[in-house]
Formats: C-alpha cells, sequence, structure tokens
C-alpha cells in the first residue's frame, strides 16, 4: 500500500488497495459492548469494534445513527454533555478510556479530534498551533517555532501560510482552517486522530486536499473519520463500519464492504438506494 | 391537525387571499419612521438634559468648586472631599466587584452541575441573582448598614461607635510649638502619661510625617532661624492626648467608612455583572470550547484561554454600564455614611466620607439659588468623573481585545 505514495497523479481512490489483513494489525483501540444513552434514549446498542493501529476506519451510516456518538466517546467529549452516559469497554492498551478515573486531559492528549466546522481560535495561526504544546509542555519560544512548523508541514498548510504566521487565523479560507485545525490536533502528539466529517463544510478542492493529507497521516497516526460521503469512505479508509440506528450492522475491510457486503442494509446505504 | 387530501389543501392554499407588495411596503416604511421617530426622541431628551444642566452650571464652575470643602457659603463652597469620596468608593467597589462577579458567571455558565445537590445549588444561586437585580437600593443600603457599618454587633455594641477591634489606630500628644506648630508625641494609648520632651526625639507634624523637634529649657533664648523656631518648644509645656489614624487603619466592624460604602455598591451592582458576564460568556461559541477541551486542555485552561478572552469584551461592558449606575447612586450611601458634614477626603479605608450624588442632593435641596447653581455646576463635575471612570474601562476593553475576528 506504499507503492504509489510517490506518484501524485495516482487517482486517490485506488491508492489503498484494501486487501490488507487487518485482523493481523496491531489494534490500537478495541471497544467492546458499548451501549450509551443521552437522558433516556439509548443511541449506541452493543457496539463491538477493533480499530487497527496505523490505518484509517471509515463511520458511514445516516444521521443519527450513532457514529459520531462513539467518536466522541472514544476522546471522552461527551462529558461534556451531562445526560451522557455508557456502559461496556474501551480499551486504548490497557487505558480503560470510559473509567471515570482515567485521566480525561491526558487521554485528550493522546487521542486528537477534528470536528465537522473547522473552529480555529480567534487568535493567530501561529497562536492556534502552539495553544495545544502550551498546555501540556513549558517550551522555549524556538522549540515553539519548530513545532508549529512541523505541525504545519505535516497538515500540507505550510506553504500557504508560512509569511502570515501572526495573521488572524479566522481570515484563512476554510479548506485552510480545516486544515490548520488538523496542524493544531497533531502539534500535541496524539497516537490517534479522530475527525468527525472534516470535510462537509468544505469545497470539493479543499476536501481532496484533507483526503490526501488523511492519506499522508496514516502512515503515522491511527484515524477513524466519520463520514456521510461514500466515495470519501471508499477512497480514504482501510477499515469501514457500517451504523444503522445504533447499532454496529457490518465492519470490514473497505474493499470487502463496498464490493461484497455481507448485508442487505449495508448493500442499500453504500449503494444509494438510501440514506 | 385533520388528514385531508392533497387535492384539497392545495385549493384551499389557493384560494387564500393574497397580501398586496404596496401595503406590505407601506407597512415597513412606516416601521421603519417610528423607529427612527423613537430614537430621535431619546437623543432630544439627552440634548435637553444636558443643555439645561450646562446653562445652569457652566457659569458656577470654578476651580475653587473643584479644590474647596463644602461651605455655608456657595461662593466658597467646593466639592473637592465628595469627588475624592466617589473615587475611593467607586474605585474600590470596582476592584471588588469585577473578580467576584466574573468569577460567579463562570461558576454558573462553565462548570454545569453533575449531581442533583450541584443543580439545586446552581438554580438557588441564578434565582437569588435575578432577585437581587430587582431590589431597590435603598434596601441595599439598610442591608450594609447592619452586614457591615455594625456587623450585627458581632465585634462590639452596636450602641456603641467606638470599635472594639482595630489596626493602625495611634495615639499622640499634641503640643504647640513656639512656631505655632502642632507637634506630635507618639504615646502608648490615650491613657498613657504626658512623656517627656527630649531634644531630637521622634515626633511628627499634624499630617504624621516625621519632624525634629528641638526642646529648650524655660528661660532660654528663642532661636533665630525660623525653620527651627516652628518646631521648637519650651520642656514644661502643655498638652493632651489625640488619636490619629493611620493609611492602613483597618478596625471591625467596619464603621460608617469607605469600605462599608464601597461594599455596599458591590452588593447593588454584583447582580448587573453577574447577568451581564452569564450572557457575554454564553455568547462564546461551543465549538470553541470543544476545540481548547479536544486538544487536552484542562476546563480552567478553556476558561483563562478561549473562553474569558472571548467574552471580555462584553464583561467590560456590563461593567461600565454598572460602574455609572454605582457612580450616581446615592440612596444606599445616603445611609452608610450618614448625614454629616465631611470637610476632608478620606485618607483610609475606614474613614468618613461623602460622594458627589449626596453633595448635589444636599445642595440642591437648600433653598438659596446661588447652591442651586453650584449644584448644576457639581452635576457637570459628577459627569466628568463618570466619563473618565468609564474611559478607563474602555482603554482596558480595548487593550484586551484583540482585532482578529
Amino acid at each position: 500500500m506504499q507503492d504509489n505514495a510517490s506518484s501524485p497523479d495516482q487517482e486517490p481512490a485506488s491508492r489503498i488497495q484494501g486487501d490488507v489483513d487487518l485482523s493481523k494489525t496491531p489494534a490500537a483501540i478495541e471497544v467492546a459492548n458499548l451501549n450509551s444513552w443521552y437522558g433516556s434514549f439509548q443511541a449506541l446498542h452493543d457496539i463491538s469494534l477493533r480499530i487497527p493501529a496505523k490505518h484509517v476506519t471509515a463511520l458511514i451510516g445516516p444521521s443519527g445513527c450513532g457514529k459520531s456518538t462513539l467518536l466522541r466517546w472514544i476522546n471522552r467529549m461527551n462529558d461534556t454533555i451531562p445526560t451522557a452516559r455508557a456502559t461496556g469497554t474501551a480499551k486504548m492498551g490497557d487505558l480503560d478510556l470510559l473509567s471515570r478515573s482515567t485521566d480525561v486531559v491526558d487521554l485528550r492528549r493522546r487521542i486528537g479530534i477534528v470536528f465537522q466546522k473547522p473552529n480555529p481560535f480567534p487568535k493567530t495561526i501561529f497562536e492556534n498551533v502552539a495553544f495545544g504544546p502550551k498546555l501540556h509542555m513549558r517550551c522555549t519560544r524556538s522549540q515553539l517555532q519548530d513545532v508549529v512548523q512541523w505541525a504545519l508541514r505535516k497538515a500540507a498548510v505550510w506553504d500557504e501560510v508560512k509569511d502570515r504566521l501572526h495573521a488572524p487565523a479566522l481570515g484563512l479560507s476554510g479548506g485552510q482552517q480545516q486544515r490548520l485545525c488538523i496542524a493544531r490536533a497533531i502539534a500535541v502528539g496524539p497516537e490517534v486522530l479522530l475527525m468527525d466529517e472534516p470535510c462537509s463544510a468544505l469545497d470539493p478542492a479543499s476536501t481532496l486536499a484533507i483526503e490526501d493529507l488523511i492519506y499522508e497521516l496514516r502512515k503515522q497516526y491511527t484515524i477513524i473519520i466519520v463520514t456521510h460521503n461514500m466515495q470519501q469512505a471508499g477512497r480514504c479508509s482501510d477499515q469501514t463500519a457500517f451504523f444503522y440506528e445504533g447499532r454496529l450492522v457490518e465492519a470490514g475491510a473497505t474493499k470487502q464492504v463496498f464490493t461484497n457486503p455481507q448485508c442487505k442494509e449495508t448493500e442499500d446505504y453504500v449503494t444509494g438506494k438510501f440514506g | 391537525m385533520k388528514n385531508r387530501p392533497p387535492a384539497a389543501i392545495e385549493q384551499s392554499i389557493q384560494r387564500a387571499p393574497k397580501r398586496s407588495t404596496s401595503s406590505r411596503a407601506t407597512k415597513n416604511s412606516t416601521f421603519h419612521a417610528i423607529c427612527i421617530a423613537t430614537a430621535a426622541v431619546s437623543v432630544a431628551i439627552l440634548i435637553v438634559l444636558l443643555a439645561s444642566i450646562l446653562i445652569q452650571g457652566v457659569p458656577s464652575l470654578s476651580l475653587g468648586l473643584i479644590l474647596n470643602p463644602p461651605d455655608d457659603q456657595a461662593s466658597q463652597a467646593g466639592i473637592w472631599p465628595a469627588m475624592w469620596g466617589t473615587i475611593w468608593v467607586c474605585g474600590l467597589c470596582g476592584l471588588m466587584t469585577l473578580p467576584i462577579g466574573v468569577a460567579t458567571a463562570i461558576l454558573i455558565e462553565e462548570f454545569p452541575p453533575r449531581t442533583r445537590i450541584g443543580q439545586y445549588f446552581h438554580g438557588l444561586i441564578q434565582l437569588n441573582i435575578s432577585n437581587l437585580a430587582g431590589v431597590p437600593s435603598i434596601v441595599y443600603g439598610i442591608l450594609g448598614l447592619t452586614a457591615f457599618v455594625t456587623m450585627f454587633g458581632l465585634f462590639s455594641d452596636p450602641k456603641n461607635p467606638n470599635a472594639s477591634l482595630e489596626f493602625g489606630a495611634n495615639t499622640y500628644y499634641q503640643f504647640m510649638s513656639e512656631g505655632d506648630r502642632s507637634i506630635m508625641i507618639p504615646v502608648a494609648g490615650p491613657d498613657a502619661p504626658r512623656p517627656t520632651l527630649v531634644d531630637q526625639m521622634p515626633a511628627y507634624d499634624f499630617e504624621q510625617n516625621p519632624i525634629r523637634i528641638n526642646v529648650i529649657e524655660p528661660g532660654d533664648p528663642y532661636p533665630d532661624d525660623e525653620s527651627v523656631l516652628a518646631y521648637t518648644i519650651f520642656s514644661d509645656s502643655e498638652g493632651g492626648p489625640v488619636p490619629k489614624t493611620s493609611w492602613y487603619y483597618f478596625r471591625l466592624p467596619f464603621g460608617r467608612g469607605v469600605l462599608a460604602g464601597a461594599l455596599t455598591l458591590m452588593l447593588v451592582i454584583l447582580p448587573i455583572v453577574i447577568i451581564s458576564s452569564q450572557e457575554s460568556l454564553r455568547s462564546v461559541p461551543s465549538s470553541l470550547r470543544a476545540g481548547a477541551l479536544g486538544l487536552g486542555a484542562t476546563p480552567w485552561q478553556v476558561i483563562w484561554h478561549v473562553t474569558l478572552p472571548s467574552a471580555i469584551p462584553g464583561i467590560m461592558t456590563g461593567s461600565i454600564l454598572s460602574m455609572s449606575r454605582a457612580i450616581g447612586e446615592a440612596a444606599p450611601l445616603l445611609i452608610i455614611s450618614g448625614v454629616v458634614f465631611i470637610r476632608q477626603a478620606p485618607s483610609n479605608l475606614m474613614d468618613d466620607f461623602t460622594v458627589m450624588p449626596l453633595q448635589i442632593f444636599n445642595w440642591a435641596g437648600r433653598p438659596q439659588e446661588d447652591f442651586q447653581d453650584i449644584a448644576g455646576a457639581a452635576i457637570i463635575l459628577l459627569l466628568i468623573v463618570l466619563l473618565s471612570f468609564n474611559a478607563v474601562a474602555v482603554l482596558i476593553r480595548q487593550k484586551l481585545q484583540k482585532p482578529l475576528s
């Protein structure tokens, strides 16, 4: 799957071969029997899913099917919702992601998140990327500059912003803002990157730029991406999980889910018969 | 709603009478005109108010009015002590209200309760703040009188005005020098015996500045030098004990002092500051908080680095409005300070005080026309003090508000 990384003319759809045996790759996160409620409404029913390390897992399904809820449990963003609760287990190595005693702050440093709408802080571009490192480390100005440059290069936005690092981040275009948010997320050095419909507010060109970025980042990070865009899931993920009404209907290698789905609902959804 | 066939629905929609475009345009322009008219009325009222004050007050404006203490003669009377009283009380009030108000708003908005008891507690705070915002300010005056001036009689007999716990009060033995100056010698207390006068012993003048005294025996000649004569004293001079307070004088209960006045004004404006701070914290998009939390920020880091910087302009606007209210407030301070004749600016937190609205109230209530005129001039000065307080707040707001949005 690394063979065509160097040929830029390659169609993104063919980049990921999809014939890797995902069960043999080590797991980054293992979710088992996860049930989740918002108040009395059960959003997730008995979810068990294995997220392979340094691969891209796409969560697909119609709106309200629980894929974002799963994402928000993995780095505990659901803690901000007082009525949210969950049973079952989600583990990253030995770390219990759902335990009350888990250090949520450290957990979120290790599991970064990029949201649907680009949400840069009303600060400069530099300050946005430096924000995370400054939270966790006492670093010198030059170390900070190194981290910012590294993260912006990694997020493929360096060339566009290097001459205006101290300009307001809100002056960037939507696609640039989203890549800035990705740079901000990787600047704290996470192991896992969660992306909640990162391209839904962007135009096709920016979407393609982000997809290229995801392809590059998967060499180093475990990525979980929620998307409504079937082509996107097909183009840039190794594993696809299909959710429907709070249940995990089917999960498997992306190629297999798209070409040879095991369930009727999956087939209907990926072929565009509903959803 | 009844379930009706689509055809019938379509028909009934088509039968609905159309609103004519021209009548809608007329309504729109009428409403626009009403808005302009009401705005013009409020501007006109302001102009009339300012004009009448200026016409009445400007001729009486003078340097003496600013620099003199109040007097029985309108031509001699000034507002100096009241102006300093306002600056002390309102400055202190702002310094105390802002942190307490913002911290309360942060508690309510940024730390949602997780337990049932927490929910009751939050509800109780919220209910209290909403109720307090509607309480007439004179009621706060009575509350301040019991809570701050006498402190429920916890530290002293409420009928005895003398404080029972104090710190920074000095007793001096006062002598008059041969050059007619006061010489103050520190002694242990009001009942201390007359100190023995020794040449060059530590002593103070009336303003409590250290001086050197020159003690001579009875029958000795006066010194020739005027400046030495000013602090020359016979060793057998008579004097008496006087109490004096230092700038850090503190006592319990607070008594009718600056601190009690500032705390009472704080009660008056705290609900306004809290409610406006809550509003501006609520208007910070939650996506910013989520972004910071997602990077592994603690709730405190989110508040300090993201929420507060975005909310500061709104918080400062609310604070400016409430400070204007505090500066103009007379009723609660009338109860706290009592109707007394103050000739000096406050020199410590426990000192007696009066404020500009009280002084204006006093002058405006007198029958002589001269006093009516200087009341008008004092109102102009009050407006100037008010605008300078607001200018400081606006400067702070602009300093904190980075042009990045």
